[in-house]
């Protein structure tokens, strides 16, 4: 199984190797989809854990238990392709390149598997083709 | 020099060579002007975009009990209708909302249906709820009435958009700490992203930058059928500065638009939500140009490598109209998905659709060359860039 968090760390962990050793510790697959540092020295991760229910399950446990705050990303977002008119407006938006152009096709194409659920392309789509199910 | 007559017989003969405005770009690396020029008779354009002055005329016949809702009040799915016109008259314009759309009461709101919404859905053939309130009169008695119609049993549905198809347009940032939300779409702070909104190359007036071939009468591609110029756009603004290759640096003319909306489609007229600014309507244009001449191959060859708009910043310059620009930037960067400006790279973004707008460009092409489509003599020219034809701010006493 594979699920998406947001996680949160306090300065003092920022330079740890926390995420290296729990993935290690649960024999986990990850994905970081996002990462950045705020000026204020937080750091935060967009990440995807891949492994048995039980792994993931006690390795963010854990991860809390070190100080780190954590968030799962539960709405899926869908594209609606006959809503679509490939115009890219969402492009420029996605933070995470889960929405890009085909540069011979100039289709947009979206890659569910990058997607952070932020939501900013529903915001920003004029015809509606991008959506929550939650 | 060919004349538009001569290139009407070949296209009768169906003799005639078409091609779209990126195909004449990609020709015209490697084929010497002159030659392009002698075998190539048409050049098709197009777009694919929101165009908020757009909207419709319908006349929905007389009711038994005779109803002068001209002067009252009309609603289509909840739309208001303009109604300043005669008893069964009406106008629906893109940008028109329902009364009770919460609009921006909780920012930035969403504007989930209007007027561009309402007309997809009669272009696409689905029933919409009339319903009509009226003073009365003796000739015209009845005070209401409420109904469902289709486009099909409607009079007339005749598309009429005052100002279509700008030639150029803004590129929007956005230099404040929080995002906006614009009718350039999204805008994410401190220059988070930049949106634009041209065909670049394949955009009609970029193609004939001093509008040589386009003028009152030009039969055109329009909303999936097939329109006409109707006359110069609101806001035609023709005297804009422009670079050695005609392009002006910023939106200049612009087109009025005419069509029977009975023999359009509803993916070439599409509603459009902007969060927190509006509804609209996105549409489907496609221009041919007629290869008059060497001097036209010029135009239309000009590439997306060598068009440049200006950067506007829509927290503060735009609202407030101070003029200022940026800077500039060409299509060919804008398409490549970021551009580097203040010292940053910026993922951009287009409201317009390329992939469409090559569509149309074909499909218009598909027409001239099967002989069904015929190109037209303007009955007039627009005012040129030295007439002295200005756009002006408002007057405010
Ligand atoms: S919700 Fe939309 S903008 Fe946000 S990450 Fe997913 S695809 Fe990108
Ligand atoms: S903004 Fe909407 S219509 Fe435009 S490319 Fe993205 S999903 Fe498609």
């Amino acid at each position: 199984m594979e699920k998406k968090f947001v996680m949160h760390f306090p300065p003092v962990l920022v330079d740890k190797p926390i995420i290296s050793t729990i993935v290690r510790k649960y024999n986990l697959d990850f994905n970081i989809l996002k990462a950045f540092v705020s000026p204020e020295e937080e750091g935060t991760l967009v990440i995807a854990f891949s492994g048995g229910e039980k792994d993931v399950n006690s390795a963010v446990s854990e991860l809390k238990d070190e100080g780190v705050k954590i968030q799962m990303i539960e709405s899926d977002i869908k594209m609606i392709r006959e809503r679509c008119t490939d115009c890219s407006v969402c492009v420029g938006l996605c933070p995470v390149g889960a929405l890009m152009m085909d540069k011979d096709t100039y289709e947009v194409k979206f890659t569910p598997e990058k997607c952070i659920a932020c939501e900013l392309c529903i915001r920003g789509c004029p015809t509606k083709a991008m959506v929550s199910t939650i | 020099m060919k004349t538009i007559k001569e290139i009407n017989e070949r296209i009768k003969e169906g003799k005639a060579v078409v091609v779209t405005a990126d195909e004449v770009v990609e020709l015209a690396r490697t084929a010497p002007v002159k030659k392009i020029a002698k075998e190539v008779d048409v050049v098709t354009t197009g777009t694919f975009g929101p165009m908020c002055s757009s909207g419709v005329f319908l006349n929905f016949g007389h009711s038994k009990k005779r109803i002068k809702m001209g002067g009252g009040r009309v609603y289509l799915n909840g739309v208001p209708a303009y109604t300043g016109l005669a008893a069964v008259d009406v106008y629906v314009g893109a940008t028109a909302i329902p009364d009770d759309d919460p609009r921006n009461s909780e920012h930035p709101g969403e504007f989930k249906y209007g007027g561009g919404h309402l007309i997809e859905d009669l272009v696409g053939g689905k029933e919409v709820e009339v319903v009509g309130s009226a003073y009365g009169t003796d000739c015209y008695p009845n005070k209401g009435l409420r109904t469902r119609i289709t486009i099909s049993d409607l009079n007339e549905a005749i598309l009429f958009n005052p100002r279509n198809c700008y030639q150029n347009y803004n590129v929007a940032v956005n230099l404040s700490d929080k995002t906006i939300y614009t009718y350039m779409g999204v805008l994410k702070p401190r220059l988070g992203n930049a949106n634009y909104c041209s065909a670049g190359q394949l955009s009609p007036l970029l193609k004939d930058p001093y509008l040589k071939t386009i003028g009152f009468g030009t039969r055109i591609f329009l909303g999936g059928g097939v329109g006409y110029v109707a006359w110069w756009g609101t806001q035609y603004n023709p005297s804009v500065k422009r670079r050695e290759n005609g392009i002006p640096v910023g939106g200049a003319a612009t087109l009025a638009l005419i069509g029977d909306m009975k023999q359009m489609r509803p993916e070439y007229l599409k509603g459009a939500s902007l969060t927190g600014y509006g509804t609209s309507l996105i549409v489907g244009i496609g221009i041919p140009i007629p290869v008059l001449n060497e001097e036209i191959i010029k135009w239309v060859s000009v590439t997306d490598e060598e068009i440049y708009a200006p950067i506007v910043d829509y927290s503060y310059d735009y609202p407030n109209s101070t003029g200022n620009v940026l800077g500039s930037v060409s299509y060919g960067e804008l398409k490549s998905g970021k551009i580097n400006f203040m010292g940053k790279s910026i993922p951009t973004g287009s409201l317009s659709s390329y992939k469409k707008a090559k569509e149309i460009a074909g499909i218009l092409k598909e027409w001239i060359k099967s002989g069904e489509f015929l190109l037209t003599e303007p009955i007039f020219y627009f005012p040129g860039q030295d007439s002295g034809y200005k756009f002006k701010p408002m007057r405010e006493v």
